[in-house]
């Protein structure tokens, strides 16, 4: 029970909606139809009883004088031309028994002679009579009157027929109650048929208006299932009735911002993640390198002394080379890591950033691609040059080792909202996303040609932060981006 | 012989006379409509037959006629001898009972003869009743009180079996028309009936449903059919145009359709002792 309860309110209100107006109808119909047939079941049995009364007063007036005449024949003529089922075997106000009894309630005549023969005593042969047997023990001062006898199948109608005060005999006419079927059978039929169109009518804009009402709330639903999952993409979860003012639309609306904050948060997050990841390692390497740096500067300089004292032994020579080299090799590999952008340099010229150009026209040239160069800083920019520069070498290099040949690279530097933009873009190999969040991380994504140590994007990292500026990439198939913002520093 | 002359010369006579009568027109006597009293000795209520009969003596009579129909075979024939109607068709027993002042006009023939019978009628699903004996106790309808084969002869043979309708049935009465003895019969208001043969045979042709609902449980001896009268002080004249008239509906087409309708052979002058043996019953029953 409770179970299936469960299931009918877990249907879609795409379902539920058509289904509670087809009951809404149905029970509407039902109870109207009800009501009419009850209405007219009222009507139709004081109009049968009105029309038996009238009909019972004519008939026992016509009925004196042949009774009197003792004309049997007559008798019969009259009880039966008017219910001659012949002549209207439709008629719902014909009564199917009609029997005239004497005084001592021996059947005088009847419509159907055969059941009821002559003289028979009205008890013994007519249904029910046994039970109405003392209704109809009239007296003279009579009036017609109903019997409704419990269980019968007949509403008897009972009428004297009297002869200045002297009771001649009773007219019994009998109805059958099943007379009144096939009119509320007519009604019941009609009341289907139209309650079966409207329910048609009904059951169509129902579902039409479920449509309407249902289907937002079910993708916002769907939609907000996959929340926590996944941020679902804007694309995806674009709501059809987000522009309207009810509460599906304000509900659509608060779900599109709740979802746009949600990604902002985790791009932050992920921001966050990345930047703290990198500045500990930022930490770490500048730590390593210091206290490397100590022993090495020590220990070359004891090499430098030997050579200047020592004897020329060859075999030591060698030694001393070979290590010398390593430690030479050490210092470059760690002062490459201990980034310090060159602060001191002069400020940024648009020729600073041209001679980049030219510095990479020959690697352009090799892969045969398509430059487009846009240098649009016009003026000097209050930024040291060297760094700049070596942010901007870096890129570009990156970008051209992605390049097929033949491809694109694209390169915007510009001033504005008080910072230096930097824009490359390449539609090289992308940068696959399971990369991404270690871009700038030492070390992390040695190129497989052996390109470098992999610190370009380390140092570029470093150096931006140290400018206060910011770095983003986007890449997916076709396109990679970096973008590079610095900030220009207020002028005192 | 003789019976061949007397038809020549009324034949002739009426002859004559219509052409006089024809000569003389218009005279005030001739407008002067021929009454005709009609009795449901034939089936009476078709009036389409009616008026087409009526259209038919007008013409051959030269003359307006009209039909009288009353409830009772009494009512008619107290109309015919009040003077106020100048014909009547009407069954044997009324016309023995009153032949001193009846003169006989023409009597039907049916097939072939001019004779009927009456038959005992029962219920059809009754199928072992053969005689009025086995209707002792029973409800009886009669067709009317003065009707030969709907009520004499009944009374005939329960008066020589010592009875009357009153002791011997439990219930009788008078539909006052053969066929709705038919009816009746048909219907079980009662269980048997007395009903004029012509006439159950020629519904039998009109309402075979009805007729079939009733079976014959016994037939009576033939009797004069059913005579058309006029009375003695009706103008010998009239008399014989009448004559003329329905013995000659046989000579014509029209007259052959209307003898048709009324399934009957021809009409005859006929003789009034065709009607002893009905005048015979009459005795019996009335005489004690």
């Amino acid at each position: 029970m409770a179970d299936k309860t469960l299931r009918l309110a877990d249907l879609s209100f795409k379902y539920k909606i058509p289904l509670r107006g087809s009951v809404l109808i149905i029970a509407t119909a039902l109870a109207v139809s009800v009501a009419l047939i009850a209405r007219e079941y009222d009507d139709f049995k004081r109009d049968l009883i009105d029309n038996a009364e009238s009909m019972g007063r004519i008939l026992a007036t016509t009925l004196v004088t042949p009774m009197l005449h003792d004309d049997l024949w007559r008798v019969y003529e009259i009880i039966n031309s008017p219910f001659q089922s012949r002549l209207r075997p439709d008629s719902p106000l014909a009564a199917d028994v009609l029997v005239i009894t004497d005084p001592l309630l021996r059947i005088y005549a009847s419509n159907q002679p055969k059941r009821f023969p002559l003289l028979a005593e009205a008890a013994q042969v007519v249904p029910d009579f046994k039970e109405l047997i003392d209704a109809l023990r009239l007296r003279g001062d009579e009036t017609p009157r109903v019997l409704d006898l419990k269980g019968s199948g007949h509403l008897y109608m009972v009428t004297p027929i009297l002869a200045d005060g002297v009771l001649l005999g009773t007219l019994v006419m009998g109805y059958p109650r099943d007379i009144f079927l096939p009119r509320l059978f007519a009604i019941i039929q009609r009341a289907g048929v139209v309650t079966f169109f409207v329910f048609l009518l009904v059951l169509a804009a129902s579902w039409y208006w479920a449509q309407r009402f249902a289907v937002p709330l079910v993708r916002l639903a769907d939609c907000m299932g996959r929340v926590g999952a996944e941020i679902p993409a804007d694309i995806e979860c674009r709501l059809e009735m987000a522009d309207s003012k009810d509460e599906i639309g304000r509900l659509s609306a608060a779900f599109q911002r709740m979802v746009l904050g949600l990604r902002e948060k985790a791009a932050l997050e992920k921001r966050i993640v990345v930047s703290e990841r990198l500045a500990a390692l930022g930490r770490l390497s500048a730590g390593i390198a210091h206290e490397i740096n100590n022993p090495l500067g020590g220990m070359l300089n004891a090499i430098s002394t030997f050579r200047r004292h020592g004897q020329e032994d060859p075999q030591a020579a060698r030694t001393l080379s070979l290590i010398e080299r390593g430690l030479t090799q050490i210092k470059e590999t760690v002062a490459a890591l201990l980034v310090e952008a060159r602060l001191e340099s002069h400020a940024l010229a648009r020729q600073d950033i041209e001679d980049v150009r030219t510095l990479l026209q020959p690697d352009v040239s090799q892969k045969r691609a398509l430059f487009d160069w846009r240098n649009e800083v016009a003026a000097e920019t209050p930024l040291p040059s060297t760094p700049v520069r070596q942010i901007l070498i870096n890129l570009l290099l990156n970008a051209i080792h992605a390049l097929d040949v033949g491809g694109r690279l694209a390169c915007r530097v510009f001033t504005g909202d008080g910072a230096l933009a930097i824009e490359v873009e390449n539609n090289g190999r992308h940068i696959p996303p399971e990369r991404l969040d270690h871009l700038f991380e030492p070390f992390a994504h040695e190129s497989p040609e052996g390109h470098g140590l992999g610190l370009g994007l380390w140092v570029t990292y470093q150096i931006v932060e140290q400018l206060g500026g910011r770095i983003e990439v986007s890449s997916r198939p076709g396109e990679t981006r970096f973008g590079v913002t610095l900030p220009l520093p207020v002028r005192a | 012989m003789d019976h061949t002359r007397r038809t020549l010369m009324a034949a002739l006579a009426a002859g004559a006379l219509l052409g006089a009568a024809h000569a003389t027109e218009p005279s005030g006597r001739s407008r002067r409509p021929v009454r005709i009293g009609l009795t449901p000795v034939f089936l009476n209520d078709q009036m389409g037959f009616l008026l087409a009969w009526k259209e038919y003596l007008e013409a051959k009579l030269q003359r307006p006629v009209e039909f009288v129909q009353r409830q009772l075979y009494k009512e008619i024939m107290d109309m015919l001898l009040g003077g106020r109607l100048d014909f009547a068709w009407i069954c044997g027993y009324p016309y023995v009972r009153h032949r001193a002042q009846l003169r006989l006009v023409a009597v039907p023939v049916f097939n072939g003869k001019p004779l009927y019978q009456s038959y005992l009628i029962v219920p059809a699903e009754n199928r072992d009743t053969l005689s009025i004996d086995a209707l002792r106790g029973k409800v009886f309808a009669f067709s009317d009180p003065d009707s030969n084969s709907g009520h004499l002869y009944i009374q005939y043979l329960l008066r020589k079996m010592g009875e009357t309708p009153a002791t011997f049935f439990s219930r009788t009465f008078f539909t006052s028309a053969h066929r709705k003895v038919v009816e009746a019969v048909a219907a079980g208001v009662s269980q048997g009936g007395a009903v004029d043969g012509y006439v159950w045979e020629t519904l039998l042709g009109i309402q075979p449903d009805l007729v079939n609902a009733t079976r014959v449980a016994a037939r009576s001896p033939y009797f004069g059919h059913t005579p058309f009268v006029a009375r003695t002080d009706t103008p010998a004249a009239d008399i014989a145009a009448m004559h003329g008239v329905l013995t000659g509906m046989e000579q014509d087409a029209q007259g052959q359709f209307l003898l048709r309708r009324l399934n009957l052979d021809r009409f005859i002058p006929g003789e009034p002792k065709l009607f002893d043996g009905i005048a015979h019953m009459m005795r019996i029953v009335n005489g004690g």
